[in-house]
């Protein structure tokens, strides 16, 4: 069995892995600070996965079954994905705090870049980012909007800035096409969140309601398309065909829905949702926008 | 004398790795496989990938899909390569003298050690068919030999070095103008506290990788080292070293100076050397000068602690070199006149005198001649650097994967029938028993080392021979796969060797042994 291993890009940035996880880290400040806290990072990386193996049938529960609200598991980012995806499983609504693993990962490796000397860091975990900035510190964000088409060298299809001031400090991705599974229809909803744990929740969330019934949209049991899935026989989108505006517009309305509950509950600060090269901006306006699809 | 290449089994799948079932857990469905390359274990059904996509189940095959290295011969196109090498069609055949090479690196490892090398590849190479057996050991016998160009003292021999408060290896030998560290080491990783190990691991994997890593030695010196690179001692990066001591640049130079100069003092930190007194001088009869230097005397013509050290005269805190001169003595030989160099071990710095009436050392522009010699000491001085040499024994169970009776494998290695590399780097291999290698990391590709929170590290290491001796040695014939193959499969990335390695398979080719 192997275990984490991490190289160095070369571009200075790091990329951790083991198993599943996947993490681009990156960190600037005084000299020297930014190794250390990767170095600290990494420590830490290393035994996340075991950690996260061990608890995983609590993690795998429905929230919403009574197995699952009584659940309290006892690892630092298990209790975190459990608190992120509580809330989303009012009114009985599946959920498994597994829709917050990789957003709860990047938080907890972000954790060691919390001191002054580090000017800017971030951990992106599959499209699940933890940021963290000092005062005065800003990111450039950049949005393919088609992730079929989102390659290297393309124009981003939007563009954004967050900075210290910004609550901000947590990014994540959700949609069909990526590796997770979604319920919904949507290519990418990226939602904004004090935290990358609460970002990832309801990214999956909002990604899920971004839907509407069309046969020709293909779905299968999750079982059916990876084994052990949390999402067991539900059904989770593995095509989506062209589709008329009046249908996209209708998808794309139950998400903003959606975002705008997020948002109403104080869960996330914005969202962007893109649906066959049409989006909605939710709370963007608390962002410094250069560009939005 | 060969086999064609239709008489050794190829995969059908043409996927480069494959690792077995362990046996299935009694609930697991029978055409699921098993994952263990993590501890998540997936359990994947036929068609289907683990939850990292890196491994999937290929025709109940556990396949990898992740790339592997390939070392790429320096100033090869292998665009270019790969375009004429499909334009001509494949005939089938093993690739011929392949500008390619499979490393170790990615290649991953197979546990327990007995199943077969996750990669055994075979090319044709000056008519002959050669297989190399790729794969990623697992090292906790393992260790860094790190040789650091510096006279400055860096630690009492034996004593401790530390890397993040946690001991990590020793104080070696000091060899002329280098001192040794011996880092890491299984007693390290797995002998001590658990933190230790880590720490222990974490310095070697980043000194493999050519990164700096800092270092205190108890009761010495804070030292940054980094393969290739210069050392930095206690803040101060070392530029070049001295070409010897004071009195080794004496004897070096005495005869280049003779007959220019009447005295040269060689201002150094550790022996400062006084060529009137020195056995170099005596030889040639020099006439005794009279100076009276500050410091300990030694044997003759050698002074200790002229001076304490610093960033000044040749590493000492001197900035004017008559302020190590206690006084000219007439009876002993002082006289006008006399024509005096003072000069660093580095030749960095030097001044011209002459002494006056009264005997007092008065600036002068320095001779010619005198002048090139100072040049040519220090057209002596090379670059400081640290050398990071990493040694590892392979004599273990990792020759199983290779091979079903593995001290076959050790014999062939030793009578050269079989050549061993480390991503590709050449590798000297100990005398004496077992398959004890040692590499310079310089030479290895980058990010070569990976580690195991055993705590352990990962290494590439190949093993190259010819196909039929690797049949004579017990070899797991039924794995060879073309390199073709591996090629096809797409998971791999080229990475350009160090300019100046042997290409590995050059080391046996055509038949001379």
């Amino acid at each position: 069995m192997s275990g984490a291993v991490r190289a160095q890009l070369g571009d200075g940035r790091w990329h951790f892995q083991h198993g599943p996880i996947d993490c681009i880290v990156f960190a600037e400040g005084e000299s020297g600070a930014a190794a250390e806290c990767i170095d600290r990072a990494w420590l830490r990386f290393r035994g996340v996965l075991e950690e996260l193996v061990a608890e995983l049938p609590l993690l795998r529960l429905d929230l919403a079954s009574p197995a699952g609200a009584a659940a309290a598991p006892a690892g630092p980012v298990a209790r975190r994905m459990v608190a992120a995806c509580r809330a989303h499983a009012a009114g009985g609504r599946f959920i498994t705090a597994m829709a917050a693993v990789a957003g709860s990962v990047a938080e907890e490796l972000i954790g060691a870049f919390a001191e002054p000397r580090i000017r800017r860091a971030y951990v992106n975990n599959g499209g699940d980012i933890a940021l963290h900035l000092a005062p005065g510190a800003s990111f450039e964000v950049g949005l393919f909007a088609d992730p079929a088409h989102g390659l290297a060298g393309l124009p981003l299809d939007g563009r954004f800035a967050i900075d210290a001031s910004s609550p901000v400090r947590g990014i994540a991705t959700s949609g069909w096409r990526g590796r997770s599974f979604s319920l919904g229809i949507a290519d990418v909803v990226t939602v904004l969140a004090t935290s990358a744990s609460r970002a990832d929740a309801a990214a999956t969330v909002i990604a899920n309601a971004v839907d509407v019934d069309d046969p020709r949209i293909v779905r299968r049991p999750a079982n059916a398309v990876r084994d052990d899935s949390d999402l067991g026989e539900r059904l989770v989108t593995c095509a989506v065909p062209p589709m008329p505006d009046a249908l996209v517009a209708q998808a794309l309305g139950n998400g903003r829905r959606a975002a705008a509950n997020e948002i109403a509950a104080g869960r996330i600060v914005a969202a962007l949702l893109c649906l066959q090269g049409r989006a909605e901006a939710c709370g963007a306006n608390a962002l410094h926008q250069e560009a939005l699809p | 004398m060969s086999d064609t290449p239709e008489s050794f089994a190829p995969r059908s799948d043409g996927q480069p790795v494959v690792l077995e079932h362990s046996r299935a857990p009694e609930r697991m469905a029978a055409d699921k496989v098993r994952c263990e390359a993590c501890p998540v274990l997936c359990q994947i059904s036929p068609g289907k990938l683990g939850a990292c996509d890196r491994y999937g189940n290929v025709d109940g095959v556990l396949t990898r899909t992740d790339t592997l290295a390939l070392v790429v011969k320096p100033g090869t196109d292998l665009v270019a390569w790969q375009a004429a090498r499909d334009a001509g069609g494949w005939d089938g055949s093993l690739v011929a003298d392949p500008p390619v090479f499979v490393s170790g690196i990615g290649s991953t490892t197979t546990y327990p050690d007995y199943k077969p090398a996750p990669f055994i590849v075979a090319s044709k190479h000056e008519d002959v068919d050669m297989v190399t057996v790729v794969t990623e050991g697992i090292f906790s016998y393992c260790s860094f030999k790190v040789k650091i160009d510096t006279d400055r003292y860096l630690g009492p021999e034996q004593a401790t070095v530390r890397h993040r408060g946690e001991a990590v290896g020793h104080v070696s030998t000091i060899e002329y103008g280098s001192q040794f560290l011996a880092l890491g080491g299984v007693h390290h990783l797995t002998g001590g506290s658990k933190k230790e190990g880590r720490v222990a691991c974490d310095m070697m994997m980043a000194l493999g990788n050519r990164e700096p890593v800092e270092l205190q030695i108890e009761g010495g010196a804070s030292v940054v080292v980094a393969a290739d690179r210069a050392p930095i001692v206690d803040g101060v990066e070392e530029k070049r070293m001295r070409v010897g001591c004071g009195s080794a640049t004496i004897g070096i130079f005495a005869p280049q100076w003779f007959g220019q100069a009447d005295e040269v003092v060689v201002v150094d930190d550790h022996i400062t050397g006084v060529l009137s007194e020195h056995q170099a001088g005596k030889f040639l009869d020099m006439v005794p000068s009279g100076i009276r230097l500050r410091g300990r005397k030694s044997t003759p013509g050698r002074y200790f602690q002229v001076a304490n050290p610093g960033s000044g005269w040749g590493g000492t805190d001197i900035t004017d070199p008559l302020s190590i001169v206690e006084g000219w003595d007439a009876k002993h030989g002082a006289r006008p006149g006399l024509r005096m160099l003072m000069v660093s071990t580095t030749g960095e710095d030097s001044a011209w005198f002459v002494l006056d009436e009264q005997l007092v050392p008065r600036p002068a522009e320095m001779p010619a001649e005198v002048r090139r010699v100072v040049e040519r000491i220090g057209e002596n001085c090379e670059p400081s650097l640290c050398s990071v040499l990493y040694v590892a024994g392979a004599g273990g169970s990792l020759r199983a994967g290779v091979t079903d009776n593995p001290v076959r494998l050790t014999r062939s290695i030793k009578s050269l029938l079989v050549n061993v590399t480390c991503g590709g780097a050449p590798v000297y291999v100990w005398p004496g028993g077992g398959i004890t290698v040692m590499v310079d990391v310089a030479r290895m590709p980058a990010a070569s080392f990976g580690s195991v929170p055993t705590p352990a590290i990962v290494s590439p290491i190949e093993f190259t021979m010819r196909l039929d001796d690797y049949r004579a040695l017990g070899g797991h014939m039924d794995r060879v796969q073309r390199l073709e193959q591996v090629l096809a499969s797409g998971a791999w990335r080229a990475l350009e060797g160090a300019a100046g390695n042997p290409w590995p398979l050059d080391r046996l080719g055509g038949g001379g042994r």
